[in-house]
């Protein structure tokens, strides 16, 4: 029986071969692979630990490598509470980063400051490194962050990647 | 021995350097009169009163007062288990105090949080550095005529701070409303 479809992947014809475009293949390796890093500053960090562990299953999207090193991990959980003290941390941590990098605003105060309308907090952490998802909520359900996750990788996908590629990224191109 | 004794005790050695208990809510407070002199009744009341544990000092804030700051020393004794409560006032132009990091050690952090929030020196204190505000803040964040919202600081490469947008706040709640909608936090202000 013929198959409907006059064009796409037929194994009889085109073997082991499958057509796409390299900036969508790459961009299809990369959303598969984000290691997050959890930059756990408050109570926010409580839900990032539960996302990360069995109940909720992180694994089950391809992005569960949390690692502790800016140097192996491409995108930035900000969980918490960014003071004016730990402020040009996250940024220096930011920066140590290898391109390319997401980062994700974890809960009301990384993303606007929050509650803390107050000297000491900073009033959302994208005054200081460019943000890519915000996630509502205080703080939010491990749900919400694997939906932010989610949309990330969406996001990652339509990205024009070759059109980019030989640029600098957000944070070398402001140098 | 209850606070009551050890607090008269206190006053015949001390006299008219300290003040009369005052009680509130089974708490008891005195007065010590001159703030120089407030490492010799700490150490009289570690030493002989057996107020061998040093809770918390804090500060207040009486601003518009002549004497602007109030130093709180929080005395326990855990062989006796009595709460006793020192008070002394410096004025704002002196804003320095001696420190009692020789009677308890533990006065250390708390001296450098009442010289970081309120900014109140203290005299001989072994490292007197902010503790909570990073090197080089330039103002004293818990002081009454200190904004809520803070003002703008700039410490290049280093730290940095901006005025938070308050929108009419501070949002203060009301316990012991009758219903949510009233006790919910809003802005309260003494004309409404």
């Amino acid at each position: 029986m013929r198959s409907q479809a006059e064009f796409g992947y037929d194994s009889r014809i085109e073997g082991d071969v499958i057509h796409t475009r390299v900036d969508a293949a790459l961009n299809w390796f990369r959303k598969n692979s984000i290691w997050p890093m959890p930059m756990g500053l408050a109570c926010c960090a409580i839900e990032l630990m539960a996302t990360g562990a069995s109940r909720f299953d992180i694994s089950r999207f391809g992005m569960e490598v949390m690692r502790f090193s800016p140097r192996q991990s491409d995108c930035m959980v900000v969980a918490g509470t960014v003071t004016y003290k730990m402020a040009m941390s996250v940024k220096r941590i930011y920066d140590q980063m290898a391109e390319p990098k997401w980062v994700i605003a974890m809960g009301a105060c990384a993303s606007t400051g929050g509650m803390y309308r107050s000297y000491s907090v900073l009033q959302g952490v994208d005054h200081i490194i460019p943000v890519d998802i915000y996630v509502a909520g205080c703080p939010p359900r491990p749900e919400a962050l694997l939906d932010a996750l989610l949309k990330l990788q969406n996001k990652i996908q339509r990205e024009p990647l070759l059109a980019t590629l030989k640029k600098p990224g957000p944070a070398l191109a402001k140098a | 021995m209850n606070a009551i004794d050890l607090a008269n005790r206190l006053r015949e050695k001390f006299g008219e350097l300290v003040s009369a208990p005052t009680e509130f809510r089974g708490e008891l407070s005195l007065n010590v009169a001159d703030a120089e002199r407030i490492v010799e009744v700490c150490e009289f009341a570690k030493k002989e009163l057996g107020f061998n544990y040093l809770v918390d000092v804090s500060s207040v804030d009486n601003y518009g007062d002549d004497l602007r700051w109030t130093i709180v020393y929080e005395l326990y004794g855990i062989a006796h288990g009595q709460y006793l409560r020192l008070k002394t006032n410096v004025s704002e132009e002196k804003s320095e105090s001696p420190t009692v990091t020789g009677v308890w050690r533990t006065a250390d952090w708390h001296e450098r949080e009442i010289y970081d929030m309120m900014g109140v020196r203290f005299r001989g204190h072994p490292d007197l550095r902010r503790i909570i505000m990073w090197e080089g803040y330039p103002y004293f964040p818990l002081r009454k005529d200190f904004p809520l919202g803070g003002k703008p600081s700039e410490l290049p490469d280093v730290a940095f701070s901006k005025a938070a947008p308050i929108e009419g706040g501070p949002f203060v709640t009301a316990p012991g409303g009758r219903d949510a909608i009233e006790r919910e936090p809003r802005v309260r202000t003494p004309e409404n």
